[in-house]
């Protein structure tokens, strides 16, 4: 077997420091939930692994004045167990209550769901819905990329050599908001998501939205933003007709494969089915 | 190939050990702390086999670099009894037959401890998607659920 370091440094420095000189086969450990396997399968061998948990400012949920800033290598379970980001942004949490079992959801970390660049990662749609940013640190210091822009395809992000996602931030709700993230799946539990719908939307005193995003997972390569979606929900009071257009849109938009949880058919109609379905407990959360 | 010298707390006590970067928790349990009660299962996560805790949260140990237990508090299923005394729980489990070939059921045990530590009033459905990371081929689940709720009630004194 070739040779594997390990290192845990306490700092972003150190970090990126130590992925830049490793090259193409250094790897960030998160959580591990999929470096882990994917080490154990032999579908990877890198020569560094930094592990990234010594870093405070990554392994922290901190509430500003105007946003969230959840650090890239929290687990699943510790952000469910924040009551103010649930209350907040409920479909985020939603997501992440649906990846893996207790056990992974112990370990399994945003960062790791957003740069494994899987397109049925469950916490990407909600977290493009919820209009979250990623700061990313490298060699050349910080940079801020929305969530929707990090994957490139299957396994690939636009991350360059020696670059960490160090955070995430998500804004504090506007009055009226509310999210939701729904995924089919061919079981009740535990399986990768067919298709994931993630929607946040923002109400007027009458009802009517004033603000939207749509995202959807496993139908395309990456997670796909859908403008569409957002301009059929906004000026509307979420009605059968503003409904029916964004099940279109969102239809309209995937470019699925065929595989053995479902063929492209079916995803692209269950597509809009589960991005009407997420408005709906979206919009309902608005008034609580 | 450097090895790595952790210092972690398992079980509440101190201990050291080397280990290769790509070694597990559950390696290093089994194979250097004689510590065989996690099995081995699936290493992938799956099945849940190897449940232990670290600083309180239910992990797979198969998914958890040894190195990664440095200053970190484990607790298996050998920490469970006490002393000769079972675990309501382990108790539970005998008296209801909730296992047959029992190699899942340290991992069960684990991950019920886990849950009760948090929740002592689950609902069967909230004990069923707590376990859901625990995988049993032989029993069927059933009697592994209803001893959870068993044991719950009667730590709630009903």
């Amino acid at each position: 077997m070739a040779q594997i370091e390990y290192a845990a440094p306490a700092s972003i420095k150190e970090a990126v420091g130590l992925m830049a000189n490793g090259g193409n086969s250094a790897r960030v450990l998160a959580g591990g939930t999929d470096l882990l396997v994917q080490l154990r399968a032999g579908r990877l061998k890198p020569g560094l692994i930094v592990d990234v948990k010594s870093i405070d400012e990554m392994c922290s949920i901190s509430v500003n004045k105007n946003d969230f800033r959840i650090g890239a290598a929290v687990c699943g379970a510790e952000v469910n167990e924040h009551k103010r980001l649930k209350k907040a942004w409920p479909g985020v949490c939603e997501a992440l209550d649906l990846i893996g079992s207790t056990q992974i959801q112990g370990r399994a970390t945003l960062g790791g769901n957003l740069c494994n660049a899987s397109p049925a990662a469950d916490s990407v749609p909600a977290l493009i819905a919820a209009s979250a940013v990623a700061t990313i640190a490298g060699p050349n210091g910080r940079r801020k990329v929305p969530v929707e822009k990090i994957s490139k395809g299957p396994g690939k992000t636009v991350l360059k050599k020696g670059e960490i996602v160090v955070y995430f931030t998500l804004p504090k709700p506007a009055p009226r908001s509310g999210d939701a993230y729904l995924r089919m799946i061919p079981r009740t539990e535990m399986d990768i998501a067919m298709v994931g719908a993630g929607v946040s939307l923002t109400v007027d005193k009458s009802g009517t939205c004033t603000a939207a995003r749509v995202a959807i997972g496993a139908v395309a390569p990456i997670v796909l933003l859908v403008a569409d979606g957002a301009k059929a929900l906004i000026g509307t009071k979420i009605d059968d007709a503003a409904l029916n257009a964004l099940a279109a849109a969102a239809s309209a938009a995937c470019n699925p494969i065929d595989d053995m949880r479902g063929t492209i058919e079916y995803r692209t109609q269950v597509a809009g089915v589960l991005a009407c379905r997420a408005a709906l407990i979206a919009f309902e959360r608005t008034r609580s | 190939m450097s090895k790595h010298h952790v210092t972690s707390t398992v079980n509440g006590e101190p201990v050291e050990f080397l280990c290769e970067p790509q070694e597990t928790l559950l390696d290093i349990l089994r194979d250097q702390l004689d510590l065989t009660g996690s099995k081995e299962g699936c290493s992938s996560g799956d099945c849940g086999a190897c449940s232990v805790t670290i600083d309180g949260r239910l992990v797979c140990a198969c998914l958890v670099l040894g190195a990664e237990a440095e200053g970190r508090k484990i607790e298996t299923i050998e920490n469970m009894a006490e002393g000769d005394t079972l675990h309501p729980l382990q108790q539970k489990f005998l008296e209801e037959a909730a296992l047959q070939c029992g190699f899942c059921t340290p991992g069960f045990l684990v991950a019920a401890k886990s849950l009760l530590d948090r929740n002592d009033n689950p609902t069967e459905t909230e004990v069923r998607y707590w376990l859901a990371g625990n995988l049993c081929r032989c029993t069927g689940y059933d009697k592994i659920v209803k001893s959870v709720m068993d044991v719950a009630a009667e730590m709630r004194g009903e």
